[in-house]
């Protein structure tokens, strides 16, 4: 078993902790920060499958920008004394099903599927500058699409968290 | 060289799906929910990059997810406004008192 082996079996079992923690502890704060690791083994995942460029993204947006996000809202709408039974959930047995038999078959299928694949493996390049070219030529309709949908969601926040009867 | 197939990464993202899908059926926290939705939307990244990288060019597939990255982030956005709203509301983050709009 060679050393990039290693990591992504490694980097695989502490994302699957990190995750599980996320999801059934009660603690939300505790929540938050177990989802910082998942979000970086995410993007050493990314790494591994050659793709720098997003895994820079993934954790420029997602550490940086999502996870902070995720503690505004914690802090801004629990009271930090009462968080410990801020998380309370019910249906557990109804959802512990719905999520080992969703998992169940997607790992099944994973391992049973014939999946068409490529002989040999091409050698890791660099991508960004191949991603910059994809971004402004063929896929760049989508581009400024998302540049105009971003717009449209910060000023939907901002209508959303204004307190009410400001301004206009 | 990663000698790993396919089908491990394609079932690490499978877990992170189940483990995201359990979180949003079963919590009751908005943000909870929300932390479910990222999960789930990791493991779709994880799944898409790996198609890319095993079916032989990467690029197209790092477009994607970068996409996927994207509407995340606005969608976070849009979710932080909707749960300070609900908060200001309802003075509470709990999905069960979301029930206003029943007669």
């Amino acid at each position: 078993m060679s050393i990039p082996d290693l990591i992504f079996y490694g980097v695989s079992l502490f994302v699957a902790v990190t995750a599980a923690y996320a999801v059934f502890t009660a603690n939300i704060v505790r929540a938050v920060f177990s989802l910082l690791g998942t979000f970086f083994g995410v993007a050493i995942i990314y790494g591994l499958l050659a793709a720098d460029y997003v895994a820079v993204v993934q954790l420029m947006v997602y550490v940086g920008g999502i996870l902070v996000l995720l503690l505004f809202a914690v802090m801004l709408t629990s009271r930090i004394e009462a968080v410990a039974r801020s998380n309370r959930s019910g249906g557990w047995g109804m959802g512990l099903l719905v999520g080992v038999c969703s998992g169940v078959v997607l790992v099944g299928l994973a391992f049973s599927a014939p999946w068409k694949k490529v002989a040999v493996l091409s050698q890791a390049m660099p991508t960004t500058e191949a991603v910059g070219e994809a971004l402004s030529g063929a896929a760049f309709l989508p581009f400024a699409m998302a540049a105009i949908v971003l717009l449209g969601s910060v000023i939907g926040a901002v209508t959303l968290a204004r307190k009410s009867g400001e301004g206009v | 060289m990663v000698t790993v197939g396919l089908s491990q990464f394609l079932s690490l993202a499978a877990v992170l799906f189940a483990l995201g899908l359990t979180c949003v059926v079963t919590r009751r926290n908005a943000v909870a929910v929300l932390i479910g939705i990222e999960l789930m939307l990791n493991g779709a990244g994880v799944n898409v990059i790996a198609f890319a990288r095993f079916g032989g060019s990467i690029v197209p597939g790092s477009v994607f997810v970068l996409f996927l990255i994207v509407l995340a982030a606005a969608e976070a956005v849009v979710a932080l406004g909707l749960i300070l709203a609900m908060h200001k509301r309802l003075r509470s983050v709990d999905l069960e008192r979301t029930e206003t709009l029943k007669g």
